[in-house]
């Protein structure tokens, strides 16, 4: 996946999880709770649904590496490529 | 009895399937019109049941909605027309003195059923089961989703009291007014058991579910071809209130709870035991000093099972018997059962005939069962009364738990 659809998937995510909020001004080098209304509950569910959508399994000391939109895509591109080579 | 002691109502918020205020639903009960409809559940395909079409953006964000519950949804939409319709402005009350109590029948099935669903998509892998599982399924969600949207923080919770519940919730809120706990209670019930196809099945299988090719005629309490059960889904909440703080704010009174009884009949899980009920009846009209023919209206629980109809009229004989002046109707047959909003909606929906004297009729009667034969049963079109000053509600549940309130016309 590229670097836009690593993005685009996680805006996907998040529109789902908060639908009042404008997700067309994300800064992805701020933090995402800085932004969005996100709590711990919300967190779980970026979580469950990277497990979900990605079969993508995120260690609980790996949560800080979701904090920004630039830190998720950083974390989440290298582990969606190797997903897609495995299949 | 002191008025720190008296009771009365001072709002009503409500959902039911014919309505989303007092004014449309009592409109619709007057007119005779059903809120009964086909409705696809999980599972069992097309069912009947009353449904809810209440904007539920009114007063909850989509991320409320998607996080929350329906019975939360509910319960935050009836308890905050309750409060603008006693004329309160939250901002400006104690929050630390208001108490949320709602009745629910049954709470969690829909939200286990949806993940077990969930889960059966992943191969039953329970990693995959939501971790809003747990706080959309404590018996207390729907009170507490209240206390987050209105910011109360005095006591919430819920009463599981099976169909009794809605005026449970309302009895709860009384004693807590009498007892000082709390000044101001949104107390009542709530129902979302249309969305678990649990009940549905459940009711099937007990041979007490409902069915007619015109879902508008499905609900036929009382009548010779009544064949179950209308699984329903709605709330009715009452702001609450002492009689001394309501008139310091000159709010409008729709009327005063002067009785109330609850009692249980040792008996069946499911069947119901007239004498228990009768003195139920009996108890809250004792509490309330008043004589059977005291009562103008009496509004019948009867769910059109056919069991269950010929209990409560055996009840009613023992108690009403040879009454003439006492004016019976059924709110079930326009919107089935609502399950813990049922006490609390079908009362609302009578409140108004302190105002304009009308009965409203019990539909879908077309042929009354002689086991059901009672006196003065209001059927086809609303009757008018020459004062209507005492309504009697009715409503019990398995396990053989009876609420009786009795509503006063509010005077001074």
């Amino acid at each position: 996946m590229t670097k836009d659809e690593v993005r685009q998937a996680i805006l996907d995510i998040l529109a789902d999880i908060a639908p009042d909020e404008d997700m067309n001004s994300i800064n992805d080098e701020a933090t995402l709770r800085e932004q969005i209304d996100l709590d711990s509950m919300d967190f779980l569910d970026i979580v469950m649904e990277l497990r979900k959508r990605f079969n993508i399994e995120v260690p609980e000391k790996d949560y800080e590496q979701l904090v920004s939109m630039a830190s998720c895509i950083q974390y989440l591109q290298p582990i969606l490529n190797d997903r897609q080579l495995a299949s | 009895m002191s008025s720190e002691q008296r009771i009365v109502i001072t709002g009503v918020g409500l959902t039911a399937p014919n309505g989303n205020d007092l004014n449309e639903f009592r409109k619709n009960l007057l007119a005779g019109k059903s809120g009964v409809q086909k409705f696809e559940t999980r599972y069992m395909g097309e069912v009947l049941a009353g449904v809810c079409d209440f904007d539920a953006l009114k007063y909850q964000k989509k991320k409320e909605l998607r996080r929350g519950t329906r019975a939360g949804s509910i319960a935050i939409y009836c308890c905050r027309e309750a409060a603008i319709d006693a004329g309160i402005n939250m901002e400006s009350v104690d929050r630390s003195r208001v108490g949320v109590y709602l009745g629910v029948t049954e709470h969690g099935n829909v939200e286990t059923e949806n993940e077990v669903y969930n889960i059966s998509k992943y191969d039953y892998d329970t990693k995959f089961w939501s971790h809003h599982h747990n706080p959309r399924t404590v018996a207390n969600n729907p009170a507490g989703e209240v206390t987050l949207n209105m910011k109360i923080t005095g006591p919430h919770y819920t009463i599981g009291a099976a169909c009794a519940a809605g005026n449970m919730g309302v009895i709860q809120g009384l004693q807590m007014l009498r007892l000082g706990e709390v000044d101001l209670a949104l107390a009542g019930g709530v129902s979302e058991s249309i969305h678990t196809f649990g009940i549905f099945a459940s009711f099937n299988s007990e041979g007490a579910l409902a069915s007619h090719e015109d879902p508008t005629k499905a609900s036929r309490p009382f009548d010779k071809n009544r064949n179950g059960i209308v699984c329903s889904e709605g709330g009715g909440v009452y702001t609450l209130e002492r009689l001394s703080d309501a008139q310091k704010r000159s709010a409008k009174i729709h009327g005063e709870i002067v009785g109330y009884a609850t009692n249980s009949d040792a008996f069946d899980f499911i069947l119901p035991e007239p004498e228990r009920q009768a003195e139920c009846m009996r108890l809250a009209l004792e509490r309330a000093g008043l004589k059977p023919s005291d009562i103008n209206i009496l509004n019948a629980h009867a769910t059109a099972t056919q069991l269950g109809d010929i209990q409560e009229c055996k009840a009613l004989r023992k108690v009403f018997g040879g009454e003439k002046a006492v004016w019976i109707n059924n709110t079930k047959s326009f919107i089935g059962h609502t399950m813990g909003a049922a006490g609390t909606l079908e009362l609302s929906g009578n409140l108004p005939a302190f105002e304009d004297r009308l009965v409203h009729p019990t539909i879908n009667l077309d042929e009354l069962d002689p086991e059901c034969s009672l006196e003065n049963i209001v059927t086809g079109e609303p009757r008018r009364l020459d004062r209507v000053d005492y309504i009697m509600n009715n409503s019990f549940g398995m396990f053989g738990i009876n609420s009786v309130l009795i509503v006063k016309r509010f005077q001074n």
